[in-house]
């Protein structure tokens, strides 16, 4: 399956109150590519995910979605809006609902009308990528452990039949060995969905494994674009800011 | 592929509801039959009190259980449907039934105006803004003279209504059948969509954003509905009690139950609110008739206290069903 879905962020400003996060930030997440957004805590990459999905409203820029062919302005949507577009976002810290069981919190992706009329189909799918899934269908979230739990999260974007799949650190709280283990699941629904990927992390050898491109985010600012996972990896200030060398 | 065996709907998404319905009406059918065995006036009055609490603990427990944003403003609601049953009454001469039925559009508009303007406040600003209201709406009825002001409203009550066998009878009926369809809406919310959402809000507002849960819109739905049952619970008292005045009707009882019963019984279950009301009304009822009725408050202190320390998740959380 080849996407045809892709985001275009032209120069936004962004942030909270007084406080301007994002600064003239352009980006661009061609389709069927797996675009890494590298950068160390309190850079602003959150708060570029939060814009794309409407729950921060950019003070200047645009940000526009290409959605089989048709190009939708997402300034000003709603959340619920973005996601029924086709969007969705795994939050940071994975953001599940920790008293509701597995299956519960898998249908709860799929609220939204369009995601409802391929419930059944996407839940099937669910559970042939993440089995461990399946044997825990009724068991309750908050009782699970981080990397299942990220499964999950995982899970419940897939629920919403989306065509582009925005992550926001998927490393956080995990161990290293699942932090390699979530980055193929995340290239695994790429795959399978045929998603074009955003993926906000700080884990450089791990995301740079999955990544078409990738860009470098410093201060609100986008410092460095590469066009490759090897342009990065062979890059001055990426060796700078994450190997120490 | 492999797992497409486990994939079939199970039970828990598919609920029946036929099953539900027959024994909620089987219940309400033999409570109905043992006071009439009893054949004793004060049953049907005890049981009124229990069942008020019933619906106004139900109520509270579709915004306060399942989404997770405490109201204290139970009392102001129920005020606002047992001034409606009277300002109808009054104007237009509205009977009890009429009344229940103005009371539940007017007390729904309140919820849903309450829940435009406060539902963008979380946690304990959202209560502090609840309790609000109840104190302004108090205010607003003291100095309404068409309805009594602080004098309070008489409503003459006939002896009988035929085809019942008294007046206590003919009230406690009308309670009762509101009891039944207030637990049957708030298990049919529980089990649809519109609870999942709100349960979703509970756990995770900003999560329930990003995956798509129109969380203002089930928000706005849930105060509608619960100020619409809240306020179905207090319709009837004027008509119950022959006498309502500002202080009896904005009791501070009220609000408290409707936040303790659920909270004793098991919140964001639809059983919670009833096993909490039955037992906890009760016990006050009984107290009411051989201690004091000064010390109702004070019983259920002291049992929330209980509660909160060694089982927080009430009598369905102590027996281990969510």
């Amino acid at each position: 399956m080849a996407s045809s879905s892709g985001l275009e962020i032209a120069s936004i400003d962004a942030g909270y109150g007084a406080v301007r996060v994002l600064q003239g930030v352009s980006l661009s997440v061609p389709p069927g590519q797996t675009v890494v957004l590298l950068g160390t805590n309190g850079n602003g990459k959150t708060t570029l995910m939060r814009s794309i999905m409407g729950q921060v409203r950019p003070t200047a820029g645009s940000i526009r979605a290409t959605l089989d062919g048709q190009t939708v302005d997402l300034l000003g949507l709603e959340p619920q809006q973005v996601v029924e577009l086709g969007i969705v976002l795994v939050p940071e810290g994975r953001r599940l609902f920790p008293r509701l069981s597995v299956e519960q919190n898998l249908r709860l992706g799929a609220f939204r009308a369009t995601a409802r009329a391929k419930l059944d189909e996407n839940l099937a799918l669910c559970y042939e990528m993440f089995p461990r899934l399946a044997e825990r269908r009724s068991q309750l979230v908050g009782s699970m452990s981080g990397g299942e739990q990220q499964m999950v999260a995982l899970g419940r974007a897939v629920m919403t039949a989306p065509r582009i799949l925005l992550v926001d650190e998927p490393s956080v709280g995990l161990a290293p060995i699942l932090v390699s283990r979530t980055m193929e699941m995340i290239a695994l629904m790429k795959e399978r969905l045929g998603l074009t990927v955003l993926m906000a992390e700080q884990n450089f050898h791990q995301a740079v494994k999955i990544a078409d491109r990738g860009y470098v985010i410093v201060h609100g600012h986008i410092e460095f674009e590469g066009k490759s996972a090897e342009a990065l990896q062979d890059n001055e200030l990426v060796r700078q800011v994450y190997l120490g060398l | 592929m492999s797992a497409t065996t486990l994939t079939d709907p199970r039970g828990a998404d598919r609920i029946r509801h036929l099953p539900f319905w027959l024994g909620a009406v089987g219940v309400a059918l033999a409570v109905f039959l043992a006071l009439r065995l009893i054949g004793n006036e004060y049953g049907y009055y005890a049981g009124y009190f229990v069942l008020q609490y019933v619906v106004l603990a139900s109520a509270w427990n579709i915004l306060g259980g399942y989404a997770g944003y405490v109201n204290f403003g139970a009392a102001g609601f129920l005020a606002a449907g047992a001034y409606t049953a009277i300002f109808v009454r009054k104007a237009f001469g509205f009977d009890l039934i009429p009344g229940i039925l103005c009371a539940a559009v007017v007390t729904g508009l309140l919820g849903l105006g309450t829940g435009y303007l406060t539902l963008r406040l979380r946690g304990v600003y959202f209560s502090i803004a609840t309790l609000c209201l109840a104190v302004v709406l108090q205010t607003l009825v003291v100095n309404w003279d068409y309805v009594g002001g602080s004098r309070g409203a008489y409503v003459i009550r006939p002896m009988t209504i035929p085809p019942f066998a008294s007046y206590g009878e003919y009230i406690f009926l009308v309670m009762l059948a509101l009891a039944v369809i207030t637990v049957g809406i708030a298990r049919t919310v529980e089990v649809s969509r519109l609870g999942r959402g709100l349960q979703a809000i509970r756990d995770n507002e900003r999560a329930a954003e990003a995956v798509g849960v129109p969380t203002l819109r089930l928000k706005l739905m849930a105060t509608a509905l619960c100020g619409a049952l809240m306020g179905v619970a207090g319709a009837p008292l004027p008509y119950y009690s022959g006498y309502l005045n500002p202080d009896a009707a904005f009791s501070l009882a009220f609000a408290v139950n409707a936040i303790a019963m659920p909270l004793i019984g098991g919140a964001g279950t639809w059983a919670g609110p009833v096993i909490g009301a039955v037992l906890l009304a009760s016990l006050q009822q009984a107290a009411t008739v051989t201690i004091s009725s000064a010390l109702n408050l004070w019983i259920v202190g002291w049992i929330l206290v209980i509660f909160v320390t060694i089982a927080p998740r009430g009598i369905l959380g102590w027996f281990g069903k969510r």
